[in-house]
C-alpha cells in the first residue's frame, strides 16, 4: 500500500458514510477458523500503514523530550529566570534554539511548555469524550424528545464559533490551566456527540440487546456493558483527532494572550511575544511553532491511521 | 418551493434562540458585567449597586435574559461599556473588513478546493495527486497564527532584506497614503492565505474521496460505456452528485471559519470584528462581546438555511414536502 494513499476522507462524517457506502458492496465471504480478534487486527493493519508508524513513534519522542527533558537536558532556571546577558541570542550550540528577550532558554521553555500544551491537550480530550459519550449514547439510547433536546443542543453549539466563547470564558473565570481544560473540553464534545448517537441508533436494534433485555438487564448497564464496547472503535479515532485540535486551540488562544500566562510557557505563548520581535529575532518564532506543527502532523497521521486500522469495512 | 423554504426557516429558530440561551447563560454565569466598573478605584460600592440597578442586573437571570431578547429583536444592542458608542454601530463599522477577508478567502478556498479535488480524482495515484495528499496533510495541520507568522517572516521581512518586494504584514491600508484598490489586495494576500489553507486541504481531501465514492458507480460506467468524454462525464455526471456531501461540510465549517477570522485578523492587525471581539473581550465589555456573538451566530443559521435552499436546487432527489 503505498504511502500516503487512502480514499478515506477527513471528517467523521465521511467515516459514517464511507462505512454505509462500503457495506453496501458485496463483499467476498472469506471464512476464517479462529479469525483474530477486532483489536489485534488492528494493530497488524496499524503497522502496515507506514506514515501512521512513523507519526506514533515521532509522538513517542516528542513526549519522551517534553516528560523527560527536565530529567536529562534542561535546568528549571534555564526555562525560568531570566538572565540579561544572553538576550535575544540566535541559536549556538549552547542554546540550540536560541534565547528569548529576556534572556531564558528557547528549547527549555519548549519543554516545559510542551508539559503544559500536551497535557491541555489530552485532559480536554478527556472531558470532550466522556460528555460527548455521555450525551451521545443517552440521545441514541432513549431517543424521543431526549433525543431531540440534546441534538438540537448539539447543533447550536456547533453554529457558536468555538474561539470566541473559549476567550470569553478564559478572560471572565481567569486564565488558569483548569478553565482553559475545562473551556476547550465543554466546546468541542458535538463531533463525538453526533458519532454515538449514530452508532447507538443502529446498535440497539441489534439482537443482542433484545437479548440483554429479556434478560432483564438495566438500561444503564445495557449501555455501558453492551451497546458501549461496540461503538468504542470510531470514538478512538474522533478523540485521538479532537488532541490534536485541543492542542491547535489552546496554542491558539494562549498566543491571543488569553490562554496560559506568562511565566509559565505553553508553545502558544512563547509566540505571542515573537511577533514584535519578528525583524530581529525570528527564531523565536520558528521553534515552538515547529513543535506544535509537527505535534499535530504526527497525531493527524495517527488519527488517519487507527481510522484505516480500526474500520472493519476496509480491507488491506 | 416557498413552503419547504417557510419549514426550514421555521426549523431554524428554535436553533437560533438555544444559541442565544446558551451564549447568554454561559457568558452571565461566569462573568460578572460589573467587573469593568469595579475595578476602577473611583467607583464606589454605592455606584456598583446604582449601576447594577441601571443595567438590571440586580434582577433573576431568566427576567435578564427576556429582557435582553427583546432588546436584540427591536435592534436596541446596547451600548459598550468601554467607548459609549452604540454597539450595533460598532459592529456595523467592523464587519465590512470582515467580510472582505472572508469572503475573499471563501471564494478562493472553493475555486482552489474544487480544481485540486476534481484533478486529484481524476488522476488517482498520480504523483499530482500525492503532492496534494501530502500538501492537505500539511495543510490541515499547521497552526494557522504561526503559518501566518512564518509568511511575515518570509515575504515581509526576508524579502525586503533581500531588496524583493516584500507584501504588508499589517492593517488594511498602508498608514501613509491614499487607499485604494490595488493596496486593498496587496495588504490582503497574507491573511487571506492563512485563512484558506486549511480549508482548503480538508475540501479537496473530501471532495476527492467522494468524487472517487461516485466514479465506482453504475451509471458512470454506463455513461462511459455510451462513449461519452470523460470531461462531460466527470462534469455532468459525477460532480454534481459529489459536491452535495461538500456543501454540507462547508456549510458546517462557517463558525471555524469565524474563529480562523478572529485569529488572522490578530496576526494581521486586520480591523475586523474578530479583532474588535479580542480587544473588547479583554476589558469585559458585555454588550459588544453579546452583541458580536449573537450577530455571528444569526450569519451562521442564515448560512446553514441558505445551503438548505440550494441543496434543494442540486439535489432534485431531496423531498420537498416531507
Amino acid at each position: 500500500m503505498p504511502l500516503l494513499t487512502r480514499e478515506s476522507g477527513w471528517t467523521v462524517e465521511a467515516m459514517a458514510m464511507k462505512q454505509v457506502s462500503a457495506s453496501d458492496r458485496a463483499q467476498p465471504l472469506v471464512v476464517e477458523r479462529n479469525p483474530p480478534g477486532l483489536w489485534r487486527l488492528a494493530g497488524q493493519r496499524f503497522l502496515r500503514h507506514r506514515a501512521g508508524v512513523i507519526a506514533a513513534i515521532s509522538l513517542l519522542f516528542v513526549i519522551g523530550l517534553v516528560v523527560l527533558g527536565p530529567v536529562f537536558l534542561v535546568t528549571r532556571d534555564a526555562a525560568f529566570r531570566p538572565d540579561p546577558l544572553i538576550i535575544n541570542e540566535p541559536p549556538t550550540w549552547e542554546h540550540w534554539f536560541g534565547t528569548d528577550q529576556v534572556g531564558r532558554d528557547i528549547f527549555a521553555r519548549i519543554i516545559y511548555g510542551g508539559q503544559i500544551s500536551l497535557a491541555i491537550g489530552l485532559l480536554s480530550m478527556i472531558v470532550s469524550t466522556a460528555v460527548g459519550t455521555v450525551l451521545g449514547s443517552v440521545s441514541g439510547y432513549f431517543g424521543g424528545i431526549t433525543d431531540t433536546i440534546i441534538m438540537r443542543l448539539t447543533d447550536a453549539m456547533l453554529s457558536i464559533p468555538g474561539v470566541f466563547l473559549i476567550i470569553a470564558l478564559a478572560v471572565f473565570l481567569g486564565s488558569t490551566i483548569q478553565t482553559i481544560i475545562l473551556a476547550i473540553g465543554l466546546l468541542n464534545w458535538m463531533g463525538i456527540t453526533r458519532i454515538i448517537r449514530a452508532l447507538f441508533l443502529s446498535l440497539k436494534e441489534r439482537e443482542f440487546v433484545l437479548a440483554a433485555r429479556c434478560l432483564g438487564v438495566q438500561n444503564v448497564r445495557i449501555m455501558w456493558g453492551h451497546i458501549l464496547p461496540n461503538a468504542i472503535a470510531p470514538v478512538v479515532v474522533a478523540a485521538t483527532l479532537i488532541v490534536g485540535e485541543a492542542i491547535l486551540i489552546e496554542t491558539a488562544i494562549s498566543y491571543l494572550g488569553l490562554g496560559i500566562q506568562p511565566p509559565t510557557p505553553s508553545w502558544g505563548n512563547m509566540l505571542r511575544n515573537a511577533q514584535d520581535l519578528i525583524w530581529s529575532a525570528p527564531w523565536l518564532a520558528i521553534f515552538p511553532g515547529t513543535m506544535i506543527f509537527i505535534t499535530i502532523l504526527c497525531i493527524n497521521f495517527m488519527g488517519d491511521a487507527l481510522r484505516d486500522a480500526l474500520d472493519p469495512h476496509m480491507r488491506l | 418551493m416557498a413552503r419547504y423554504i417557510l419549514r426550514r426557516l421555521l426549523i431554524s429558530m428554535p436553533v437560533l434562540l438555544a444559541i442565544t440561551v446558551i451564549t447568554f447563560f454561559l457568558l452571565r454565569a461566569s462573568g460578572d458585567p460589573m467587573a469593568v466598573y469595579a475595578s476602577n478605584p473611583s467607583v464606589t460600592a454605592e455606584d456598583l449597586l446604582r449601576l447594577e440597578k441601571t443595567y438590571g442586573f440586580d434582577r433573576p437571570l431568566y427576567v435578564q435574559y427576556l429582557y435582553w431578547l427583546r432588546n436584540i429583536v427591536t435592534g436596541d444592542w446596547g451600548q459598550s461599556f468601554l467607548t459609549h458608542q452604540d454597539v450595533f454601530d460598532m459592529i456595523l463599522e467592523r464587519l465590512p473588513n470582515t467580510l472582505i477577508l472572508m469572503g475573499t478567502a471563501f471564494i478562493l478556498t472553493l475555486i482552489i478546493s474544487i480544481s485540486l479535488g476534481l484533478y486529484t480524482a481524476t488522476h488517482q495515484y498520480s504523483i499530482g495527486d500525492y503532492l496534494v495528499t501530502a500538501f492537505s496533510f500539511f495543510g490541515y495541520s499547521m497552526p494557522a497564527f504561526w503559518f501566518g507568522l512564518m509568511l511575515i517572516i518570509i515575504f515581509a521581512v526576508k524579502f525586503k532584506e533581500f531588496g524583493l518586494p516584500a507584501l504588508p504584514a499589517a492593517g488594511m491600508f498602508p498608514i501613509r497614503g491614499e487607499p485604494s484598490f490595488i493596496e486593498l489586495i496587496r495588504h490582503l494576500i497574507l491573511p487571506v492565505t492563512v485563512l484558506s489553507l486549511a480549508s482548503i486541504a480538508r475540501y479537496s481531501r473530501y471532495l476527492r474521496s467522494s468524487l472517487l465514492e461516485v466514479l465506482n458507480q453504475d451509471y458512470i460506467r454506463t455513461a462511459k460505456a455510451k462513449g461519452l468524454a470523460t470531461r462531460i462525464v466527470v462534469w455532468k455526471h459525477a460532480f454534481k452528485n459529489a459536491i452535495i456531501p461538500l456543501i454540507t461540510l462547508v456549510m458546517l465549517d462557517i463558525p471555524f471559519l469565524f474563529s480562523g477570522a478572529l485569529i488572522t485578523e490578530q496576526v494581521f492587525a486586520w480591523p475586523g470584528m474578530g479583532r474588535m471581539y479580542w480587544e473588547h473581550a479583554v476589558w469585559i465589555d458585555y454588550p459588544v462581546l453579546m452583541g458580536i456573538l449573537v450577530l455571528i451566530s444569526i450569519m451562521v443559521v442564515a448560512c446553514n438555511l441558505i445551503a438548505d435552499i440550494s441543496y434543494a436546487f442540486v439535489d432534485p432527489r431531496i423531498r420537498l414536502d416531507s
